[in-house]
């Protein structure tokens, strides 16, 4: 081997080492940190992530909006008009939430069947909703005329 | 009728960048310097052509002419007048105009400032800009018309969204796009220079100003839009690694590969191709970050009217002007003759490890943007967020930090690992003498905070140390690159320091309450509701003690707009060298006239912003070095001009052009 293939293979090398290298952290930091997204009737079926946080999304259901006076909790419950999740939060919440709307909050679930939400998000516009609620509400009317399918993870 | 001028405007905008895409090709492979010769003026024009359109969608919105839909949809009788101005970027067929306006601008100047370009090469340069502004062009006209009517006319407008009447938004999309669009020069050079077959460090040098300019105004949009989105979305944070900030972040990064690599093209007989190939993946991202933007087809803050018309446009163009530079490359790769004449440890291999971290940084940005679409098409709803990127970024830039004194301090060509380290022995002592004396200051300290600090003060200590060893010898474009590299180190801090060890409460507060944190008490006095300019405010006041001093009172506002069902969240902000307190209001939460209050205290975060501008001034200051002005004389066009009169056959593909 001449001293300029050798270089070359060196710099090759390299290269092929530092991109292995970085594919191999891409892929272990995305199957860490993704979050999947999960509507209530996937959580009526048992269908969503058990030991980490996930999104989940739906409508306020009306009438079901309750805070407390002396602290920042509050309850409510998310329904894709199917199936409903109690969700339970403390914080402050986006300038757009309202019952009837659509939300997505990130968060846990607890084994009491609650939702624990860490982060509740509105769109910054009155006449969005976020395309997974529509897509699941859409999705709503098939699914309950068909049985219900089973689902892989 | 100014709208139909401005229409018409558009419309002969479109023919002139028509001419001007195909006229100086034809002239150039034709051999005919006259049509070469047209380039210039064609560009002018259509930069006159462009601007008027502009200014006549500018004077439709000063006098609210609502027969316009986009006036209509974005005004209102309401608006004061600096707004009103701005709203003509503040949709999507308004911004698409100021994109090509800018464009257009571009290729003007472009024109006005190549007299040391040969004929030949500015009309081939000139040429493909003109491809760039037809596409968008017709994207306007064909898919965005802002000159659109509406009948009847209604008396009154809707409202520019609220969260853009703020003079963040007058100023970020201009310089953002002019960043964006400006990186559309090193491609045209690159695709310029694939036609000719004539690659050389010419070329190369040429390039580089205008990578240099368009880069730093993309630096300077970014960090604008930062800036912005902490003040104004109310919520404290400064990145949200949002698709269309990614959008513009992954220009960003490959741009920056690209001035890394064009030091070394321009000097020595390397990296050649890959400065050509860089140079179209930059322009490429860019159009595809158009794509993403403008398609609608990501969830993102930055609400565009989504249209697949338009993405479909868009990814047209981008396949054209990707496909196209690559075809391109491919058939003539070949002409391209790179020595790799260096040694492994010469500053060639460092600036190409410089090449390959923006790289990864750039895929990784890419797939995290993409791949919940990916995911989408099997049925999988997924998210990527902060925590995934967040990670990566800490990972590739600690190479990139490390690595960078080495790559600043060696030699071209040959240089010994061994020389280097020695040299690099003393700034490292230092810098870990500091990182001590700063961790014994601000302790605590998070470890990856630690580790921030420890890469900026290495960055400093070594950046400061350089210029202090060259100081003397010192040219615009290598003190540029020091200054640069300062703002790398200031960023590097500010962003360890505001992401690992900021404070973030959420709590309720009754009128005259008080709270401490981390040494700072604040007193709640109420709220209060005033009237505004077009909008209803309430006004909270909070005193903030240190020490029991008074150091501030703060008025976070929740606004109502009366054309919007929405409240606005408007923080309030007391900037410091060493810490920004911040807060915004929640909601009324009962009938005392308590409020959910969020508190913020975010250090050093104006250093990250600082180190963003930093940069910028380094490129520019870079773009300016005497080298680039130097060889403008009129010797290199005058025998080229001599070659272009004496050659009578058309260049074929078989000989090599030389001037």
């Amino acid at each position: 081997m001449t001293p300029k293939r050798k270089k070359r293979l060196m710099v090759t090398l390299l290269i092929v080492l530092g991109v292995a290298a970085a594919t191999a952290l891409m892929t272990s930091a995305f199957r860490e940190n993704i979050l999947y997204y999960k509507s209530p009737s996937d959580i009526a079926e048992g269908n969503f992530p058990q030991q980490r946080s996930f999104r989940i999304g739906g409508m306020v259901k009306e009438g079901t909006f309750h805070k407390a006076d002396d602290s920042l909790k509050v309850d409510f419950v998310i329904t894709d008009y199917a199936k409903e999740v109690p969700v339970h939060y403390e914080g402050i919440l986006p300038d757009l939430f309202r019952e009837g709307q659509g939300v997505i909050a990130i968060g846990r679930m607890r084994p009491d069947g609650t939702f624990v939400a860490e982060e509740v998000l509105a769109k910054h516009d009155e006449n969005y909703m976020p395309p997974e609620v529509a897509a699941s509400l859409k999705k709503k009317p098939a699914a309950d005329t068909a049985a219900p399918q089973e689902s892989s993870q | 009728m100014l709208a139909e001028i401005g229409q018409f405007l558009l419309g002969l905008a479109l023919l002139t960048a028509l001419c001007l895409s195909i006229i100086p090709l034809l002239g150039y492979f034709l051999k005919r310097k006259d049509w070469l010769l047209l380039a210039r003026p064609l560009a002018y024009l259509l930069f006159i052509l462009v601007f008027g359109a502009f200014l006549s969608l500018v004077w439709l919105f000063v006098v609210q002419d609502f027969s316009v839909a986009y006036v209509w949809r974005n005004s209102n009788t309401l608006l004061p007048l600096r707004y009103r101005i701005s709203a003509v970027w503040g949709a999507h067929e308004g911004s698409m105009l100021l994109w090509v306006t800018i464009q257009a601008l571009w290729v003007a100047l472009v024109a006005r400032f190549s007299q040391s370009l040969s004929h030949d090469r500015i009309g081939r340069v000139l040429a493909v800009l003109g491809w760039v502004s037809l596409g968008f062009l017709a994207f306007v006209v064909f898919t965005s018309n802002p000159f659109e009517r509406l009948f009847p006319i209604p008396a009154e407008g809707v409202d520019l969204n609220p969260l853009l009447q703020d003079i963040g938004l007058i100023i970020h999309p201009p310089i953002l796009y002019a960043g964006y669009v400006g990186l559309s020069v090193p491609y045209a050079i690159a695709i310029a220079a694939l036609l000719g077959g004539d690659l050389d460090e010419k070329w190369i040098r040429w390039s580089r100003p205008w990578t240099n300019a368009a880069w730093a105004f993309l630096t300077l949009g970014i960090v604008l839009g930062s800036w912005w989105a902490y003040y104004e979305l109310g919520w404290g944070g400064w990145w949200f690694w949002d698709p269309v900030e990614n959008a513009s972040f992954m220009p960003w990064l490959a741009a920056t590969a690209l001035i890394h690599v064009q030091a070394v093209s321009e000097r020595r007989n390397a990296f050649r191709g890959w400065t050509v190939l860089l140079s179209i993946l930059v322009f490429s991202l860019s159009v595809l970050g158009t794509f993403l933007v403008r398609s609608g087809i990501l969830t993102s803050v930055h609400a565009f009217a989504s249209d697949p018309e338009r993405g479909t446009f868009v990814l047209a163009l981008l396949g054209f002007y990707t496909g196209g530079g690559l075809l391109l490359y491919a058939l003539r790769a070949h002409r391209i003759r790179s020595e790799p004449g260096f040694e492994l440890s010469s500053r060639e291999t460092l600036l190409l490890a410089n090449s390959l971290i923006f790289l990864v940084a750039t895929l990784t940005v890419l797939l995290g943007t993409l791949f919940p679409l990916v995911f989408d098409a099997f049925g999988k709803k997924i998210s990527v967020g902060p925590p995934y990127f967040g990670l990566m970024f800490f990972l590739i830039m600690v190479p990139m930090v490390v690595l960078l004194p080495l790559g600043v301090m060696m030699r071209w060509h040959r240089d010994s690992f061994r020389r280097v380290i020695r040299l690099l022995l003393p700034p490292f002592v230092l810098t870990t003498v500091l990182t001590v004396i700063v961790w014994w200051l601000l302790n605590p300290l998070p470890l990856k905070a630690l580790a921030g600090v420890y890469g900026g003060i290495w960055l400093l200590v070594n950046t400061l140390f350089a210029i202090f060893t060259e100081k003397g010898t010192l040219t615009r474009a290598r003190l540029g690159m020091h200054l640069a590299h300062l703002g790398v180190a200031f960023f590097v801090f500010g962003v360890s320091m505001t992401e690992h060890t900021d404070f973030e409460k959420d709590l309720l507060m009754n009128p005259g309450e008080s709270a401490t944190f981390k040494g700072y008490t604040f007193t709640f006095e109420g709220v209060r509701r005033k009237r505004v300019e077009n909008y209803l405010a309430e006004e909270g006041t909070f005193k903030v003690y240190q020490d029991n001093q008074l150091i501030t009172i703060l008025h976070p506002q929740k606004r109502e707009y009366p054309r919007q069902q929405k409240p606005m969240t408007e923080a309030a902000i007391d900037p410091g060298v060493m810490r920004d307190i911040y807060i915004s209001l929640g909601e009324q939460l009962n009938d005392q006239g308590g409020w959910s209050v969020r508190i913020y205290i975010k250090p050093f975060i104006r250093w990250m912003w600082g180190g963003g501008l930093l940069m910028m001034l380094g490129g520019l200051l870079a773009a300016t070095d005497r080298r680039y002005k130097r060889h403008a004389t009129a010797e290199s066009r005058h025998l080229a001009d001599q070659w272009l009169e004496n050659n009578a056959q058309p260049i074929s593909a078989g000989t090599t052009s030389k001037a």
